[in-house]
């Protein structure tokens, strides 16, 4: 408890958030970190999701390779990637999207394969092409489980965003090592009080969009 | 615009036979019902109009030109289609579900809505219906906006699949009704896809009667089909056979008479004797 209020002291005090080594820095290269992991995991995976969904086709390979994918130990992959690229950024991305792939994948598939399939009959029927019956009725009927397999991406990539600090690149996961190693209880617990917040900003602000979507007319 | 099927048949890969050697000539402008119970394969039968499914052996042709030739979004595009469930966009507003195929068809935004507003005039929606979404309409309002999106692209075929099924009977009959009246005045050839006995009765100028398997088991007029059944089957698929199209006349208080069948359902009154009447009525 005295850590704690401790953490929630220096959290409160405005120095600790300024500089080029403060915790706002680490707090915008966090952000940073997971905002570009996710971009890049999105770009690769949701055209695989998407396609797996519309030609329904792959999903075995997909859920089976996702799974492999998921059993790998991110921290053993981290440090793996490193020996090859060194220290920076490179490795904890890779590690990150590889975290993240699979969730945007699955959520991609799911949110075609969720609708309903005689309203994607109609509009075959109506002569759209497959382009448009994937951009104009699939997508736009699957979004809200196509965002949720973005928003668990999001939260597994910014709780996870700390081991970037591992191998010298930055984030709230350097004060939060260097809490660990210099037994700072306090600066240890404050970092991941912060990590912890973003992931619950970041949730809401999914949640709340998911929301908006599904109360748009065609949402039941 | 005549349709042919030419010895056309589906089998599938898990081996069951939807269709066996149908042959049919559809005429131009008429109203052709495809009449069956469900395995008889006249959904996989109006689905290779459009391509949607096609055959596994034998052709279906328009106006002399094989199907199979054409790209199947070109020819989807120019032939109406209508499902049971109306199947309209749920997240698009009435009059951009009308006005899928004008877009489609490169129509602008302004020209393909002027058009699906005159179209919801056509199968008697107020306009100012466009603007709602299609969770917002009844289902039969959905089904006439169904039909209104076949009809935007103005084809000149219409493939109508239990378009009517899933509504209750009173305005069945309504859309059944309007159903004639577009036909009438459009000149659109149809093929109409029921179970439904007395739909295709009421709307059919040619039925098809198809057994399980997609075989035909009679094609005529629907005065043929109920006078002179050709076998067992199609007498038991009408009803001849169960008596429910054997009617009899009863003298009522007043001197009119009165109609059943031969399980003594009530029908109706008969309004008009024909002029030339038989010597005696059977039952009376």
């Amino acid at each position: 408890m005295n850590h704690l209020s401790e953490a929630v002291r220096w959290l409160l005090d405005a120095a600790t958030w300024s500089g080029p080594t403060g915790l706002g820095v680490r707090t915008v290269e966090h952000l940073q970190y997971t905002l570009v992991a996710v971009l890049l995991s999105a770009a690769i995976a949701l055209p695989i999701g998407l396609a797996i969904g519309h030609f329904g086709r792959g999903k075995n390979v997909a859920v089976a390779g996702t799974g492999v994918v998921r059993a790998l130990p991110t921290l053993g992959l981290l440090t793996l990637v490193a020996l090859f690229t060194g220290l920076g950024l490179t490795a904890p991305m890779v590690a990150f999207i590889t975290l993240a792939v699979p969730s945007i994948i699955a959520g991609a598939y799911s949110g075609v394969e969720s609708v309903d399939p005689r309203v994607v009959d109609a509009a075959r029927a109506q002569g759209m092409n497959g382009w448009q019956t994937l951009l104009t009725v699939q997508i736009p009927l699957g979004l809200p489980l196509i965002i949720g397999g973005i928003r668990l991406a999001v939260l597994q990539v910014v709780g996870t965003a700390t081991i970037a600090a591992y191998v010298g690149a930055g984030g709230l996961g350097v004060p939060l090592f260097l809490g660990l190693r210099t037994n700072d209880y306090p600066l240890l617990l404050a970092a991941s009080l912060v990590v912890i917040a973003l992931a619950i900003v970041l949730d809401g602000a999914f949640d709340l969009a998911q929301r908006l979507i599904r109360r748009l007319p065609g949402f039941a | 615009m005549g349709i042919e099927f030419r010895r056309v048949t589906k089998t599938y890969p898990d081996g069951t036979r939807a269709v066996g050697d149908f042959s049919l000539v559809v005429p131009s402008h008429s109203l052709t019902v495809l009449l069956g119970s469900s395995g008889s394969g006249k959904t996989t039968l109006l689905r290779m109009v459009n391509r949607m499914v096609d055959p596994t052996s034998g052709q279906v042709l328009i106006d002399d030109a094989d199907v199979a030739a054409e790209a199947p979004v070109a020819l989807r595009r120019r032939i109406g289609y209508v499902m049971q469930h109306s199947g309209l966009l749920p997240h698009r507003r009435v009059i951009d579900n009308v006005a899928t195929v004008p877009r489609l068809n490169g129509a602008s935004r302004r020209e393909a809505r002027e058009r699906a507003a005159e179209l919801l005039a056509v199968v008697g929606l107020d306009p100012s219906l466009g603007s709602r979404y299609p969770g917002q309409l009844s289902g039969g309002q959905q089904q006439r906006v169904g039909v209104a999106r076949a009809l935007a692209g103005d084809p000149n075929i219409l493939l109508m699949d239990e378009p009517f099924g899933s509504v209750d009977p009173l305005v069945r009959i309504e859309l059944q009704r309007e159903l004639k009246r577009i036909h009438t005045e459009l000149r659109k050839t149809i093929i109409f896809v029921t179970h439904d006995i007395d739909e295709a009765l009421t709307l059919g100028d040619q039925i098809v009667v198809l057994r399980p398997g997609g075989e035909i088991a009679q094609t005529g007029a629907p005065p043929e089909i109920v006078e002179n059944p050709r076998d067992d089957f199609v007498a038991q698929f009408l009803g001849v056979a169960g008596g429910r199209r054997s009617l009899r006349a009863t003298v009522r208080d007043d001197g009119g008479l009165s109609i059943s069948d031969s399980t003594g359902r009530p029908l109706g009154i008969l309004e008009a004797l024909p002029s030339k009447a038989p010597g005696s009525l059977p039952g009376g």
